[in-house]
């Protein structure tokens, strides 16, 4: 926290609840954007269920494609509010103050999006209650425990849980805030939501160690979810590129580069749309940038290690794959393209303190990055499938459908629409938490230099 | 009958003797109503072959051999494809069959992913036949309909036939009585079907020659289905 904006707490308010109590124009235009877009995603969902899903690009070796692909991506993107929020509020970093709570907003949005994914592209998809919730219904058989396609739903709905509880109890005394601002009916819906907050010490005790111990016990949640995704791919012992012990860091690393550069990339529209300069100021960004460089390399160390590993092994399908993935057209544009955008363009840009305080330069490297992160899976799930076996016979390609691309793009609206909406109910930068950051600053002197400072209770 | 358990039903592939002729792939889908591979199909790679003739090329031209290497369902005793499914839609029966029940699928396609040799086929359109086929349908076999899984049986509806006949007349199984559609059509007799249980029989005689390989035997998935080298005589 080097630069210090001095503001009241009722400047604050008015900043932080624009969203709330302001109805701009921009505002109904790109929510009735996106809701046409999502509407016409229903339209192609609803056509590939009347029309079997002979209507995607799926085919014989490659039965898992784009969808699949997106529900890793938002699954991926999912773990930026926790790692953000959680880790970043256990270590008591104070620049995290401004970016939480969009943060775990798009930590539940993206999962929610991610959820559907599976689900549509299953064959029957009106049959999932058969699996996705471990009761038996009327056929005396329960879900097979021994699939980690029981073990997804188990993990991403104790996630989705655990992180609406995490929203919420950080929302209590901005809903307090609502409260008392607002009038009629918002008021008593307010009333409700904030659980009789008056601000007392003994409240504002307990909402902390409810913070924390939510953080803490977050975290072997945020570690399990992208493990058991990745074993959905680690377990299939018929696809010799899946079959790798790796898969679990290197997706649950994968998932936090993506998902802050996610954070970044809405962090910016958020202080773009809202006029938030003065909360997301470039030394946020200079923070996530620095988190970004760490935890991009970690990826691509482990990537790295992936890719070896499957040469090292000289099992022919693997040779082969590596060999799709380098020498045959389109696979290897899009295997430059992933290298060049996940990590050769952005980390070392990011090394450049300058670019990193650059809001413009860091909206562009967020956004590779994510293009990037969204090919690695891509690239993982379908080459390995288009040479999944030994038997050069059944090698096959794949070519998504236009139902399929419909329906991708619409989870980038669907995301979209969904943080807009909750920042018209709810405000996007905790209030409380601001304030409390302004309680804390103190001015240490140092020699003949005033260097600014925390002070904390302990 | 059944409840000693006295089977574990078998196939032996002998590659030596298949010709590559196909009959057994038109057997399989006139028996078991696989629905009509038409064109469009095939160029979608979504045709359904229950077994499938692979057709490997050796040797530079003119010295060109074609190899011959019918697959069909293995009926691992360790099938990959059965754990992961998550509703129990594809196991295994204690006569070592692997069973795809066809009301459970839910149509997740993990099997499919979860499958080495590539025998479960996805049904991506609802099957259909030219109006006048549709009355040479098999009435013991279900028509699956779109959006599930399905695979070889080995004829399950025949063993299970048979086993009733067996059981009403109070007698044994005599080898070679009980023959899938594709064992049955080989004109080669390349195909043999039986008990593996049973040691005079000819699969279990066949199966321990010294020619016997299984599929990705590395994969340790154990499976029924057992292939006979081809012997090379002009190498």
């Amino acid at each position: 926290m080097q630069e210090r904006v001095h503001l009241t707490d009722k400047q604050i308010n008015d900043d932080l609840l624009i969203g709330v109590e302001t109805h701009p124009r921009w505002w109904f235009i790109a929510v009735g954007f996106l809701a046409i877009m999502v509407a016409t995603a229903g339209g192609a969902f609803g056509y590939m269920i009347n029309q079997g899903l002979g209507v995607t690009g799926l085919n014989r070796p490659v039965m898992w494609g784009f969808f699949i692909t997106n529900f890793v991506f938002w699954v991926g993107i999912s773990h930026a509010g926790v790692m953000i929020s959680s880790i970043l509020r256990l270590s008591q970093a104070e620049w995290r103050r401004p970016v939480t709570r969009a943060a775990e907003v798009l930590t539940i949005v993206a999962l929610m999006t991610a959820m559907l994914f599976p689900l549509m592209h299953t064959g029957r998809p009106w049959r999932i209650m058969y699996w996705v919730f471990p009761y038996d219904f009327a056929r005396g058989i329960w879900p097979n425990i021994r699939s980690p396609l029981v073990w997804d739903p188990s993990a991403i709905f104790t996630y989705l849980i655990s992180a609406s509880l995490f929203v919420f109890v950080a929302l209590i005394p901005d809903l307090a805030v609502l409260r008392d601002r607002s009038t009629g009916p918002r008021k008593q819906i307010y009333g409700v939501l904030s659980l009789g907050w008056r601000g007392t010490p003994r409240q504002w005790r307990l909402q902390a160690i409810a913070g924390i111990l939510l953080s803490a016990l977050i975290l072997p949640v945020f570690v399990s979810v992208h493990s058991i995704v990745s074993w959905d791919f680690g377990m299939t012992m018929a696809v010799s590129s899946w079959h790798s012990t790796i898969m679990a860091p290197y997706f649950v690393i994968g998932a936090v580069h993506s998902g802050v550069s996610a954070v970044v990339t809405v962090m910016i529209l958020l202080r773009w749309a809202f006029k938030w300069e003065k909360y997301i100021r470039p030394e946020h960004l200079d923070g996530l940038g620095k988190l970004l460089v760490v935890v991009g390399t970690t990826w691509f160390y482990f990537f790295i290690l992936e890719f070896l590993f499957g040469l090292y092994s000289q099992e022919a399908a693997e040779v082969s794959l590596r060999n799709l993935l380098i020498y045959q057209w389109p696979w290897n544009f899009m295997f430059f393209i992933f290298l060049a955008t996940a990590f050769f363009i952005p980390i070392p840009m990011w090394l450049f303190r300058g670019v990193r305080r650059s809001v413009i330069l860091m909206l562009l490297t967020s956004i590779l990055v994510n293009i990037g992160m969204w090919l690695e899976r891509f690239l993982i799930i379908v080459p390995g499938l288009t040479r999944k076996a030994d038997f050069t016979f059944v090698w096959g390609t794949y070519r998504p459908s236009i139902i399929e691309i419909i329906l991708v793009a619409a989870s980038f609206a669907f995301v979209t629409l969904m943080i807009l909406l909750f920042s018209k109910v709810f405000p996007l930068i905790p209030l409380f938490d601001q304030k409390e950051g302004k309680v804390l600053e103190a001015t240490t002197r140092i020699g003949r230099r005033d260097v600014p400072s925390i002070v904390r209770e302990e | 009958m059944s409840e000693k358990n006295e089977f574990k039903w078998g196939m032996v592939v002998d590659t030596d003797r298949c010709t590559g002729c196909q009959a057994c792939v038109i057997a399989c889908q006139a028996e078991n109503n696989v629905s009509l591979n038409t064109e469009d199909r095939f160029h979608q790679r979504r045709a359904i072959e229950w077994i499938r003739i692979e057709r490997y090329w050796e040797g530079e031209y003119p010295n060109v051999k074609a190899k011959f290497l019918p697959v069909l369902c293995q009926h691992c005793e360790n099938a990959p494809c059965e754990p992961v499914c998550p509703v129990f839609a594809t196991y295994h029966n204690n006569e070592g069959l692997n069973v795809q029940v066809y009301n459970r699928c839910v149509g997740t396609r993990y099997c499919a992913n979860n499958d080495p040799y590539q025998v479960r086929f996805f049904n991506f359109w609802e099957p259909q036949w030219p109006k006048t086929l549709e009355n040479q349908l098999n009435p013991d076999v279900t028509v699956r309909t779109r959006g599930i899984m399905e695979k070889c049986t080995f004829c399950v509806q025949r063993i299970s036939r048979k086993q009733r006949e067996l059981k009403n007349e109070g007698r044994d199984l005599v080898d070679g009585e009980l023959k899938p559609a594709c064992v049955q059509t080989c004109p080669t007799d390349a195909l043999v079907f039986g008990n593996l249980k049973d040691p005079k029989s000819k699969v279990a005689k066949m199966a321990k020659g010294s020619r016997h390989y299984r599929l990705l035997e590395s994969l340790g998935t154990e499976p029924n289905v057992i292939y006979l080298k081809k012997v090379e005589e002009n190498v």
